[in-house]
């Protein structure tokens, strides 16, 4: 089932589900005429469109609202930290074109501070899926979930056949390494696998874990490779402040942990707007730019 | 409407202004806000909603959401009046074994949200309308605007999306009383003329003078007034009505009294002499 298909689906079988967006419809563009009623296009009105998405749910609905993710999570975030957040109500936000996704849209729609700034709300919850078959195997248990949620939108075709066994709050861990252990949330996981191979070759163990949730995040993998793998490598389209990088400092600081860490994110400045595969060569995003800062850390 | 029914909106009113004036001191509250619309709370939940203390669940209820949220003490009193709340409860005003802060919240029965924030009610009430549309229920929904929160432009937002959306379903009504937080409104961005700027957004309003029952209850007749149509009741009120010694003074927002001071305006709210009040105002915006 695609993307659409699922929330079709969802709609179908559930009256609480309703779908939303605030004149976004890319990933929702057959929608309108096969719901109805249950589709609700506010205009370009991200703001009114979390505070209708919270009207809903006080009314039993769980709203699934879609928007650009960084004017979703930046034009609306007082809504979202207000209505959403303090309500703690069953709103499922869905950005579009996040992190590096927006390619050369310009730092205008760069959200790469998207998670530090959802995840920092009590009560919402961040799922990062890392492409677009991960999004369809966990899509149904965050919206179904009663809690509010931010998703990265990720519609990037699979180069890797994920585990179906998907749980709010557990990473999928493709691999375990003595020498390194790459972190890695959403986009840049197929990145992440073409670096894995580069360092195998060179004679490397190396583990992968794709993170799924951000928030609620899986601490007990992320706690098992500091243990066992010599470097931990985190690796995010995001700013490094408030990210995996923060999210892996806190913990290992909570838990008394010192190891090496290398982070590998946007630092204190906006990614050069360009297709997705040259912002990846610019930036220093590709697998093979990826393993390469790695062996030369 | 008749001397009876009269007497007795009036007589709770009175009431409800009392709880106003003893929340106004040990810590304070939003005086002069939670007098120019305690007369409106008192008639919307005594005369017009379908709304009472065994159908605070109910999904075919009336709703309505307090979007300027500081003017809550005025929402208290009413509670305390009509049995949503003890009466007692209102001395937990501002105390930690309790909900009664300086803005609303849910954990007092028949706080449909919480707000405090403003510009965003009438975005929440744009999403519980369109629902109860959809369920073809017909509940009013009612959302109480400052006339200073007509600032934001999240109001302007939801009015365009909910007179595109046809909610006739919608009755919001401004709080009147002229003033914003430190300043007379006309003074510093004006809104008039409010009546045209809503009709232009698809809109049908209507203006009533919110101290008086009367004109309340022919204004509150019938809705919607243009099927279609959000509504928009412009109730004309004055910031502190009741209590001269603070009636529309800009200097009188936000009060912390002393208990003599909280004495002599219970004793001016029941006709005695006008207070000279000491107190500085806490300006906190």
């Amino acid at each position: 089932m695609t993307y659409e298909e699922i929330l079709k689906d969802l709609v179908d079988k559930d009256e609480r589900f309703m779908i939303l967006t605030a004149e976004n419809r890319a990933a929702i563009r057959n929608l309108p005429d096969k719901i109805g009623d249950r589709f609700i296009d506010t205009g370009i009105t991200e703001q009114t469109m979390v505070g209708v998405a919270a009207g809903l749910a006080l009314r039993g609905r769980i709203p699934v609202a879609h928007a650009l993710a960084s004017f979703l999570t930046m034009r609306a975030f007082e809504f979202i930290r207000t209505d959403v957040g303090i309500g703690n109500l069953p709103v499922k936000l869905v950005g579009g074109f996040s992190g590096f996704l927006s390619e050369a849209n310009g730092p205008t729609h760069q959200a790469i501070e998207d998670v530090s700034i959802m995840r920092g709300i009590p009560n919402v919850n961040v799922f990062c899926p890392a492409d677009e078959e991960d999004m369809l195997i966990g899509l149904r248990k965050v919206m179904e979930s009663p809690e509010p949620f931010y998703i990265r939108y990720n519609n990037l075709k699979p180069s890797y056949k994920h585990s179906e066994k998907f749980e709010i709050g557990k990473a999928e861990v493709v691999s375990e390494g003595k020498d390194v252990t790459i972190i890695v949330y959403g986009v840049l996981f197929g990145q992440a696998i073409e670096a894995k191979e580069i360092l195998e070759k060179k004679g490397l163990s190396v583990g992968l874990i794709n993170l799924r949730t951000v928030k609620p995040v899986d601490e007990e993998a992320i706690l098992n490779a500091a243990v066992n793998s010599k470097l931990l490598v985190t690796l995010e389209d995001h700013f490094i402040t408030g990210g995996l990088y923060s999210i892996t400092a806190e913990l290992f600081l909570r838990n008394k942990i010192m190891c090496d860490v290398l982070p590998i994110a946007l630092k204190d400045s906006w990614f050069k707007p360009a297709l997705l595969q040259d912002v990846l060569e610019y930036e220093g995003f590709t697998g093979k730019k990826i393993a390469d800062r790695i062996l030369a850390n | 409407m008749n001397s009876e029914k009269l007497t007795e909106l009036k007589d709770t009113a009175f009431k409800v202004r009392e709880h106003i004036i003893r929340m106004s001191g040990n810590g304070g509250c939003f005086i002069g806000a939670s007098l120019s619309c305690a007369d409106l709370i008192v008639y919307l939940y005594k005369e017009f909603l379908n709304v009472n203390i065994n159908n605070l669940k109910d999904p075919d209820r009336d709703y309505l959401f307090l979007s300027k949220g500081h003017d809550v003490p005025a929402l208290y009193g009413t509670f305390a009046e009509i049995g949503f709340i003890e009466k007692e409860r209102l001395k937990n005003h501002l105390k930690t074994n309790d909900f009664i802060y300086w803005h609303p919240n849910r954990n007092i029965p028949g706080i449909e949200f919480h707000s405090g924030s403003l510009g965003h009610l009438l975005s929440v009430a744009t999403g519980v309308a369109i629902d109860c549309k959809l369920r073809k229920q017909n509940n009013k929904i009612v959302v109480i605007l400052g006339d200073g929160e007509l600032d934001e432009g999240s109001v302007w937002e939801a009015a365009l999306v909910a007179g595109a959306k046809k909610l006739d379903n919608i009755i919001a009504v401004v709080d009147r009383n002229h003033f914003q937080a430190n300043i007379e409104t006309e003074k510093l961005i004006p809104l008039n003329p409010i009546s045209d700027k809503f009709e232009a957004f698809g809109w049908k309003t209507k203006s009533c003078d919110g101290h008086n029952f009367d004109d309340l209850e022919k204004a509150f007749s019938e809705f919607p007034i243009e099927t279609g149509k959000p509504n928009l009741v412009i109730a004309e009120t004055r910031r502190g009505k009741g209590l001269p010694s603070i009636e529309a003074r800009a200097d009188r927002w936000f009060a912390n009294f002393t208990n003599d001071e909280v004495e002599m305006l219970l004793k001016e709210l029941h006709g005695g002499k006008i207070t000279e009040l000491t107190s500085e105002t806490i300006v906190a915006r």
